[in-house]
C-alpha cells in the first residue's frame, strides 16, 4: 500500500485511516480446545462441560488434534508459514474465565506472515493466527437495558468455555471502511470453504476487533483504539467511520488521541471507552507448564496443503474466464458463494452458452443451493435458443420458470407449448415502421432527443407483435432509424 | 516402625485369605482411634467408606476373582488430591467442604487394585511448608515425638503411616514434601521421575514441578505402590508415554559395580549428625561392593533461589482460579472485585499469600526477565550440571533434610528459614529427576535421619536396587 | 540494605492477584519479600546470557488427543457445589467491564 494514495476513506482532505482487524473464528471441531466436552451452540447451559473446562482444582488440559489440523487449514489458506509453536497462560481475573487464565499462543504462534487479497489487487498482510480457549459466556441482570454497567447481577454458562478459537491478526494494512468489510467477507468465505468454521458474526462464531488510528500522509502511525462489540459487517464499516472521524475531530482541533478500547454501540451509532490502558492488567504471560510444544511435521502441513479446497478467489477466477463476465463482479461473487460455478461449468460443457448461463444461475437459482436440480443439458438447450434468436429474453425467463417448477424440460418443447417464437429482424422492422406511421408526433418527439417518447412507440410494438419481439432488438432498429 | 504390617504382607494375606481385610482395617481404625486425637494426620478419617470397600474385597476374595496388588491394604491420601464425593480441602478454608465431582487417576489406579481408603491427610495448605504448620485445621504432629514437626508439606502423610494408621500413603512432591517428611518420620519416601506419574486431579501448587509419590516403612511397599501409580495418562499432556517400570525385580540386584555419587561442593547448612549417616551410608554401600565417586554440583547453591521464584510463580496462577465463583468458600459483595478480594482474602492463609504474591512480582511487566526468566536459566544449569555428575556416576547419595524434625514454632519467625528445609531435595524437582528418602539411622534427641537417594531420569530401578540395600545395612 | 520491593510495589501485586492486604500486612509482605529477594540476589551475577531457559523437566512434544467426545458433568452435581447459582448458571455480582 503506497503512501499518499488518496482512497475514499470517508475522512476529510489529507487524512489517511489506518486498520488492522483482529477475527477471532471458533473452530467447527467435535470437542473443545483442551478437553474432551462438546463444542456445541445452543445447549442448556453448563450441560457442556467437565472438570477441565470448568477449571476445577486438578484438571488438566490435552490439545485437540482436529483443532490442531483446521488451525493449519486456515493458516495455509491464508498464506502464512506453519512453525513450531508453543502455549502461554494469559493471566486476568474475569468471572467467565473459569482458570482465571486463558491458554493462548503469544511469542511462538502456530501460523505467520501470511495475507488476503482484496478486489483491485489490494493485499492484506496477516500477521499471525494462533489457536486459543473461548471464555464462558456472562448474562447481565437487572440493569436498565442489559447492558452490564448499572446490572445487578451476572448469571455464567460455561458451555462456550474451552472451545477451539483461532485469532487471525490482520498487519494495519487496511485503509477503507470498505476494505475492512471486504476483508471480512473473504475470510469468512475462506473459513466456510476450507470447513474450518462456520464463520457467523450474528451467532459470534466469527467476532471482529477493529484497531483504528489516523494520520496525515506521510506522518508515522498514530495512536490507535481498538472497537469492540462489532456484531456484523455492516456494523464495522460504520463503526469504524465513526470512529475515524471521531479521531480526526479530536486531532484537528489540537487534542491527542488516548490509547484505550472502545465499544461500538450499535443503535446510537458511537463508539464508548470501555477501558483505558491505564486499566488493563498486566497479563503476565508464561509458557503453559501443563503443555508441551506443538511441531507438526512436515508431512502432516503437507497432507492439510494438499487437502484444501480450491479458494473462492481461485473459483471466481476461473468462473470469470469461463463466462468472460467481470472477476470483481456481483454475478461472479454470488454464484461461487452459493458454489454454483460447477453447474455453470456443467451447463457450458453441455454446449451451453456460458454468459447467459451465468446470468440465469445468478438471477433465478437462489433457492437451488450447490447442486441445482435442473439438468444441466436443459439449461444449455435454452441458453442457445437465445443465442440463436429464437426467444427473446423475457420469453426465456418464462420458459426457464416453466422449467424449473417441473424439475426439467426441453426449452423447445415448452416454447412451443406457450406459442412462444421470437420474431426475426426483418419482421420487426415491419412492426416499427407501422408504429411510427401511426405515431407520429411520439417519432418526432424521440427523433428531436426526447428518449422517452419511445416508450409509447416501443408499447404499441409489443402490443401489436404479441410479446413476440425482442425489446432489445426494436430499440435498436429505433435507433437505428433515427439515425443514432 | 517395623511393628506395622506392611503394604505387600496384608496384601499377600488377604489375597491368600489368611486374614480379611475388614479385619485389617479394623486393626487400623484402632490405632486411628487410639492417637489420631493426639497426631492429628487426617483432614477426615473415611471410616464407612473405607468399611465398605474392605467388604467388597473380602467377597471378591471368597468369589475367588482377582482382588488386585493391594487387596485390603489401607492407604491414606494426601487432603491434595481430588476423591470423587469425598471432601478435598488442601487444608485450605477456601476449598473446606469441596467434594470433587471426580477421582485423580493416581486415586483411580490404586482403587482399581484393591486399596482400602483411611483417610485425607492434613498438608500446610495447598502444599506450600515444610512443617505441616501452614495447614488451616491445625498442624500435625510427629508420631515419634509429638514435640515435633513431621515435616511437610506431605506431613499428614508421613505421620499416618509412621503412626500405623495406613500401611502406605501418598503425597505429593514439589520441593521435597515427600522425601522431606519421611526422613523426619523414620520412613521410605519416594519422588519419582518428572511425567512418570499423573497429575490429573492433583491440585496443583507448581506444574513444572509437582509429582505424587508414596510413603512406605519399606523400600519394597515403596517399589510396589510406584508401580502400580505410575505410568502413562492420556489425560495428563506431561505424562511420559511409556508403561510403569519394574522396580519390585530390580531390588535384589545389590550394588556391586555400581557407582555412586558423593557431593564435593555440598551446600552447607546440614547438622554433624545428618552428615554422619550419610557417611555411614556411603561407607555401606561400599563394603556392599559400590565404587564411591566424588561429584561436583557448582550450580546447587542457586537451586532455592530459583525455586523460590519458579514455584510461586506458577502457583500464583494456578492458584487464581480459586476466586469464589464455581466452587469453594464465596464471601459476597457488592461486585466482583470485592468478592474476589474478600473471598481470598478469608480463605488464604499467610504463606499462600506471601507466595502469590511473591510469584506474581516475579512474572510481571518489568520484572519477568530478572526473576522468573532467569530462574528458567539457573534451572538449566541445574540440570547441566547433574547430567555432567550422571556421566561420572550412577546414582548421587545426599542427606534428605539438613536436620532431623525440629520442634513445633522454631522455623516459623522467618519464612527464609523454612525454606532452607528443601535444601537438598530442591534440586531434583528442578531437574525433573527421581529421588527417595530412606531411614538411615538415628541422629540427634534419638529423632531418625534420612538418606537421600538421586538418580538421573527414568533411574528410578537404579534408584530402587541401592534403596533397597541402604535399607539392608542400616 | 537495597530496597528491591516497595510497598507500593506490594500494593499493585496484591491488586493483580486480588488479595486484600491491610496496611500492617503491607509492611511485614514488604519486610519479608524484600529480604526473599536481597536473598535471591545471588543469581544477579551469573553469566546466564547463552544459557537456554530450562521450561519442560521432560522433553515431550506433540501431545494430542484424539476429536472425540467423554462424559460430561452433571449439571446439578456442579450446581449444587456452586457458592451462588441460578437458571442452572453460575450467579455472580455484576463486574465493571469486558475482561482481556
Amino acid at each position: 500500500m503506497s503512501a499518499g494514495e488518496k482512497l475514499d476513506n470517508g475522512l476529510p482532505d489529507g487524512w489517511e485511516l489506518v486498520v488492522g482487524l483482529e477475527v477471532h473464528v471458533e473452530l467447527a471441531t467435535t470437542t473443545k480446545l483442551f478437553s474432551a466436552s462438546p463444542n456445541r451452540f445452543g445447549d442448556e447451559p453448563n450441560t457442556n462441560i467437565d472438570p477441565v473446562t470448568l477449571g476445577l482444582p486438578g484438571a488438566l488440559p490435552v490439545l485437540n488434534e482436529q483443532a490442531v489440523e483446521l488451525a493449519m487449514r486456515i493458516g495455509l489458506a491464508l498464506n502464512c508459514r506453519v512453525q513450531p509453536c508453543t502455549f502461554h497462560r494469559k493471566n486476568y481475573f474475569y468471572p467467565d474465565l473459569p482458570k482465571a487464565y486463558q491458554i493462548s499462543q503469544y511469542d511462538q504462534p502456530l501460523n505467520v506472515d501470511g495475507h488476503l487479497m482484496l478486489p483491485g489487487n489490494v493485499r492484506i498482510d496477516v500477521e499471525r493466527a494462533h489457536l486459543e480457549e473461548d471464555t464462558g459466556k456472562s448474562t447481565h441482570f437487572g440493569g436498565a437495558s442489559g447492558r452490564i454497567h448499572g446490572s445487578e447481577y451476572s448469571l455464567i454458562d460455561f458451555n462456550r468455555a474451552g472451545v477451539p478459537l483461532v485469532e487471525i491478526v490482520s498487519r494495519p494494512d487496511i485503509r477503507t471502511p470498505d476494505q475492512a468489510r471486504q476483508y471480512v467477507n473473504e475470510l469468512r468465505a475462506i473459513l466456510v470453504a476450507i470447513g474450518a468454521s462456520d464463520a457467523k458474526m450474528e451467532e459470534g462464531s466469527m467476532r471482529c476487533d477493529a484497531n483504528v488510528s489516523v494520520r496525515r500522509y506521510g506522518d508515522p502511525l498514530g495512536t490507535r483504539c481498538e472497537i469492540k462489540n462489532v456484531n456484523s459487517v455492516r456494523s464495522l464499516g460504520r463503526a469504524i467511520e465513526y470512529e475515524a472521524r471521531r479521531q480526526v475531530d479530536i486531532l484537528e482541533t489540537g487534542g491527542a488521541i488516548r490509547q484505550e478500547t472502545r465499544h461500538w454501540d450499535d443503535a446510537d451509532g458511537r463508539t464508548h471507552t470501555l477501558r483505558t490502558k491505564e486499566d488493563a492488567d498486566d497479563y503476565r504471560y508464561f509458557l503453559e507448564p501443563d503443555l508441551v510444544p506443538l511441531a507438526p511435521d512436515a508431512a502432516w502441513v503437507e497432507r492439510v496443503r494438499a487437502a484444501l479446497p480450491v479458494l473462492p478467489a481461485d473459483r471466481r477466477a476461473a468462473l470469470a474466464a469461463l463466462t468472460g463476465a467481470d472477476v470483481e463482479g456481483e454475478a461472479v461473487s454470488v454464484v461461487v458463494e452459493r458454489g454454483q460455478e460447477n453447474y455453470v461449468r456443467a451447463v457450458v460443457d453441455a454446449g451451453g452458452e456460458a454468459a447467459r448461463a451465468l446470468v440465469w444461475v445468478q438471477q433465478s437459482f437462489a433457492d437451488e443451493g450447490d447442486s441445482p436440480r435442473l439438468p444441466a443439458g436443459d439449461l444449455a438447450a435454452l441458453t442457445v435458443m437465445e443465442r440463436e434468436g429464437k426467444l427473446t429474453a423475457t420469453q426465456a425467463k418464462t420458459v426457464l420458470g416453466d422449467m424449473l417448477a417441473r424439475g426439467g424440460g426441453d426449452p423447445r418443447t415448452i416454447a412451443a407449448s406457450r406459442g412462444f417464437e421470437a420474431l426475426d429482424t426483418s419482421a420487426i422492422a415491419q412492426f416499427v415502421e407501422d408504429a411510427i406511421a401511426a405515431q407520429p408526433d411520439a417519432w418526432a418527439k424521440y427523433c428531436a432527443g426526447e428518449e422517452k417518447a419511445a416508450g409509447a412507440i416501443v408499447g404499441s410494438i409489443m402490443k401489436a407483435s404479441k410479446g413476440k419481439a425482442d425489446g432489445k432488438v426494436v430499440t435498436i432498429l429505433l435507433q437505428k432509424r433515427r439515425g443514432s | 516402625m517395623a511393628e506395622f504390617p506392611t503394604v505387600s504382607s496384608i496384601a499377600a494375606d488377604v489375597a491368600a485369605g489368611r486374614t480379611t481385610a475388614r479385619d485389617v482395617l479394623d486393626a487400623h481404625l484402632a490405632r486411628i482411634d487410639a492417637r489420631e486425637g493426639e497426631v492429628h494426620a487426617f483432614n477426615l478419617v473415611m471410616r464407612e467408606r473405607a468399611m465398605a470397600v474392605a467388604t467388597e474385597v473380602d467377597a471378591r476374595v471368597r468369589r475367588g476373582e482377582n482382588p488386585g496388588r493391594l487387596a485390603g491394604v489401607p492407604i491414606a491420601l494426601k487432603d491434595n488430591m481430588c476423591t470423587r464425593g469425598v471432601e478435598t480441602t488442601c487444608s485450605s478454608r477456601i476449598l473446606e467442604g469441596w467434594k470433587p465431582p471426580y477421582d485423580a487417576t493416581t486415586v483411580q489406579k490404586l482403587a482399581a487394585e484393591g486399596a482400602v481408603f483411611v483417610g485425607k491427610t492434613n498438608l500446610d495448605e495447598f502444599a506450600m511448608g515444610s512443617s505441616t504448620e501452614n495447614s488451616a485445621f491445625g498442624p500435625t504432629r510427629n508420631p515419634l515425638d509429638t514435640s515435633r514437626v513431621p515435616g511437610g508439606s506431605s506431613g499428614g502423610s508421613a505421620a499416618a503411616v509412621a503412626a500405623g494408621f495406613a500401611a502406605g500413603s501418598l503425597g505429593s512432591d514439589t520441593g521435597g514434601s515427600i522425601r522431606q517428611p519421611a526422613a523426619l518420620c523414620g520412613l521410605v519416601g519416594v519422588k519419582p521421575t518428572y511425567g512418570l506419574v499423573s497429575r490429573y486431579g492433583l491440585v496443583a501448587f507448581a506444574s513444572s514441578l509437582d509429582q505424587i509419590g508414596p510413603f512406605t516403612h519399606t523400600v519394597e511397599d515403596a517399589a510396589i505402590l510406584t508401580e502400580v501409580i505410575a505410568g502413562h495418562d492420556p489425560l495428563d499432556s506431561t505424562s511420559i508415554p511409556q508403561p510403569a517400570p519394574d522396580l519390585v525385580g530390580a531390588l535384589g540386584a545389590g550394588v556391586k559395580g555400581l557407582r555412586i555419587g558423593r557431593v564435593a561442593d555440598l551446600p552447607e547448612g546440614a547438622d554433624p549428625d545428618v552428615l554422619a549417616r550419610l557417611d555411614a551410608a556411603l561407607e555401606a554401600l561400599a563394603r556392599a561392593g559400590a565404587t564411591i565417586i566424588d561429584v561436583t554440583l557448582p550450580s546447587l547453591s542457586f537451586a532455592l533461589t530459583a525455586y523460590y521464584l519458579i514455584a510461586p510463580a506458577e502457583a500464583s496462577s494456578n492458584l487464581a482460579r480459586y476466586d469464589g465463583v464455581r466452587y469453594g468458600r464465596r464471601v459476597a459483595a457488592g461486585d466482583i472485585n470485592t468478592m474476589y478480594a474478600d473471598t481470598r482474602e478469608a480463605g488464604f492463609g499467610d504463606e499462600v499469600k506471601r507466595r502469590i504474591m511473591l510469584g506474581t512480582y516475579a512474572l510481571s511487566a518489568g520484572y519477568y526477565d530478572a526473576y522468573y526468566g532467569k530462574a528458567l536459566k539457573v534451572r538449566r544449569l541445574i540440570a547441566d550440571d547433574f547430567a555432567r555428575a550422571y556421566a561420572k556416576a550412577d546414582v548421587i547419595l545426599t542427606p534428605t533434610s539438613p536436620s532431623v524434625a525440629f520442634r513445633f514454632g522454631s522455623k516459623t519467625d522467618d519464612p527464609l528459614a523454612m525454606y532452607l528445609c528443601d535444601i537438598f531435595t530442591i534440586p531434583t524437582n528442578l531437574a525433573g529427576h527421581p529421588a527417595m528418602s530412606v531411614p538411615f539411622g538415628i541422629g540427634q534427641d534419638n529423632m531418625p535421619v534420612g538418606v537421600q537417594v538421586l538418580a538421573p531420569t527414568l533411574g528410578e530401578a537404579t534408584m530402587f536396587r541401592v534403596a533397597a540395600e541402604l535399607e539392608r545395612a542400616v | 540494605m537495597s530496597q528491591r520491593l516497595t510497598a507500593a510495589d506490594v500494593a499493585k501485586v496484591a491488586r493483580l492477584a486480588r488479595l486484600n492486604v491491610s496496611p500492617e500486612e503491607v509492611e511485614r509482605y514488604t519486610r519479608q519479600l524484600d529480604g526473599m529477594l536481597d536473598h535471591f540476589a545471588d543469581i544477579d551475577n551469573l553469566d546466564l546470557a547463552r544459557i537456554e531457559p530450562m521450561t519442560q523437566p521432560y522433553p515431550l512434544v506433540n501431545v494430542l488427543r484424539a476429536d472425540v467426545e467423554r462424559p460430561c458433568l452433571d449439571r446439578d452435581e456442579v450446581l449444587a457445589a456452586a457458592p451462588a447459582a441460578e437458571d442452572g448458571r453460575f450467579r455472580v455480582p455484576p463486574s465493571g467491564g469486558s475482561g482481556g
